[in-house]
């Protein structure tokens, strides 16, 4: 693949030069060398390496912002997607975040005779079922624990807490012992090879399973298995976010919630909010634990601000200053909670409290919880399990 | 068939266990040929990034070793180290490898049989082991 053929699948050729996605784009707010019209221009008048071998390449967020707003419907985010690709072929890789271990964890994923530990943490209070049709994806939350343990953030907080609503919705779910990486990270980082071997193994894992629905509490994986899956694999089966689950459920026997006394406010991630249109189902989930307020932030729901990191790649002061932006917007409500439904936002926004960045200003404080912790807290249980 | 024989990269510090293997090597020990030494500066400048890219390149095991606790060049260099290797360890559990194949050690200048001895052991582990479950996708894509 080349620039021309990208170009020829995206319709970039569309684009009018408006730059209305460079004047939207969060990370142009702050990096004035980083502009997506620029990089447009660039591909449309034929400098191939002023787009490929730019590690500018790697700082957008593919946050779905600028195609929001481009009156050509250019898709920006899917053309950075593909020319990354190219510029892996050209030895680019962006500056990845932490030393690039995630990168490499799935990379060596691809391998077929791995035999991982990843359900060591599941303890006899969950119930789970071996042949249930339901399957709860629990990714690389294994992995991120000892990662991320330092800025005190629980991937596995989160997938308890999801186990522990499916179980008090009746439901017990499948867990798979040898499930991969769903390949997000490497697809948006360009590396179509591990994303196609990872997806191989995953469908072929979830076809012997027989399951009819997989349940997610990250919107990465439920993008992923979305939209990106049924391009390369038949996967055979419906995909769910789990505030979606919950609204089902909501409609049909009114689910009963605890008090929690809290005023907070949302944050919606990118993959489920502009890339999946799902700005409805944690609201009203949120909305309906009793004595919750719910207050909205300057920018929400399609027009939310980015937490400041996709891939895990070019993570720079830039998208420290993002971070920020958003953090002090989340203050300004008067909200006690920021409520997030993506483990990625968690991590970042939790990094805040750690990473003051290079110019030592404060960084606004809030909490951060992920929406399954609170609707499990809610639902009268502990999170912590 | 061959005796399987493994393959061990060593990532040593510059200022003990490197001067540890020549001291070995001086000294005329024996110790099986089956490790690739990297120098590094220090061992706390071994990024868990360098031993996760020895794994996907197909190597059985990896060894960081350096100064002890106090011999350090730049103070703290082995206290770093510790708390990668434990960080990534438990990765590496996660991912199924087996504990034997990353192994930390504290080698000072004087202690080239030390150093013998922990390739020694190390290469016998492996064998029992067998090869990495990484190398399969090498050989597949070969």
């Amino acid at each position: 693949m080349n620039l021309e053929d990208i170009i020829q699948q995206t319709k970039t050729y569309y684009c009018l030069e408006c730059g209305k996605c460079t004047s939207i784009c969060p990370v142009a707010k702050y990096d004035s060398s980083f502009s997506p019209r620029m990089m447009i221009e660039n591909a449309l008048l034929g400098f191939e390496d002023d787009v490929v071998l730019n590690q500018k390449l790697f700082s957008c967020l593919t946050c779905y912002n600028c195609q929001q707003e481009c009156p050509s419907d250019v898709d920006f985010p899917i053309f950075v997607r593909k020319a990354r690709s190219i510029a892996q072929d050209n030895g680019q890789h962006g500056v990845c975040a932490h030393s690039g271990q995630l990168q490499s964890l799935a990379r060596l994923m691809t391998s077929p005779a791995i035999k991982q530990k990843r359900l060591e943490w599941l303890s006899k209070e969950y119930r789970v079922s071996e042949d249930s049709d339901v399957l709860l994806w629990v990714g690389c939350a294994p992995y991120f624990e000892p990662i991320f343990k330092d800025i005190e953030f629980s991937a596995l907080g989160i997938i308890k807490a999801s186990l522990r609503i499916l179980n008090l919705l009746g439901i017990e779910p499948r867990l798979l012992p040898n499930e991969r990486c769903c390949g997000h990270d490497a697809l948006w980082t360009g590396d179509i090879e591990t994303f196609k071997k990872l997806a191989e193994h995953n469908a072929a894992q979830i076809k012997e399973a027989g399951v009819k629905k997989i349940v997610f509490s990250c919107p990465e994986g439920y993008r992923t298995f979305k939209l990106d899956y049924p391009e390369h694999v038949d996967l055979g089966c419906e995909v769910q976010h789990v505030s979606e689950l919950l609204v089902e459920k909501m409609g049909q026997n009114g689910l009963k919630f605890g008090e929690i006394k809290k005023k907070v406010t949302y944050q919606d991630p990118c993959r489920l909010g502009r890339h999946l249109g799902v700005y409805d189902a944690p609201r009203k989930v949120i909305e309906s634990i009793p004595g919750i307020e719910l207050v909205e932030m300057r920018h929400s729901g399609w027009e939310s601000i980015c937490c400041g990191t996709s891939a895990f790649t070019n993570c720079d002061s830039y998208s420290n200053m993002l971070r920020a932006e958003r953090l002090s917007e989340a203050v300004a409500t008067g909200a006690e909670l920021l409520i997030t439904a993506c483990p990625k936002c968690q991590t970042h926004f939790r990094c805040a409290t750690v990473d003051k960045g290079e110019e030592h200003r404060p960084t606004p404080k809030i909490e951060v919880m992920d929406l399954a912790n609170l609707v499990a807290n809610a639902m009268g249980e502990s999170n912590n399990g | 068939m061959a005796e399987f024989e493994p393959q061990i990269i060593a990532f040593c510090c510059n200022w003990c266990t490197y001067a540890a293997a020549d001291l070995a090597g001086t000294s005329r020990l024996r110790y099986p040929p089956n490790v690739r030494i990297v120098r590094v500066m220090c061992s706390g400048m071994v990024n868990p990034i360098y031993i996760l890219k020895a794994f996907e390149g197909g190597v059985d095991g990896v060894l960081v070793a350096g100064c002890h606790l106090t011999d350090c060049h730049y103070i703290d260099g082995p206290v770093k180290c510790d708390a990668a290797v434990d960080k990534l360890r438990k990765m590496l559990h996660v991912l199924g490898l087996e504990d034997e194949r990353l192994r930390r050690e504290m080698i000072a200048t004087s202690e080239g049989v030390l150093f013998a001895r922990v390739i020694h052991e190390m290469v016998e582990q492996l064998k029992k082991i067998g090869p990495s479950p990484f190398k399969v996708k090498m050989e597949a894509l070969a």
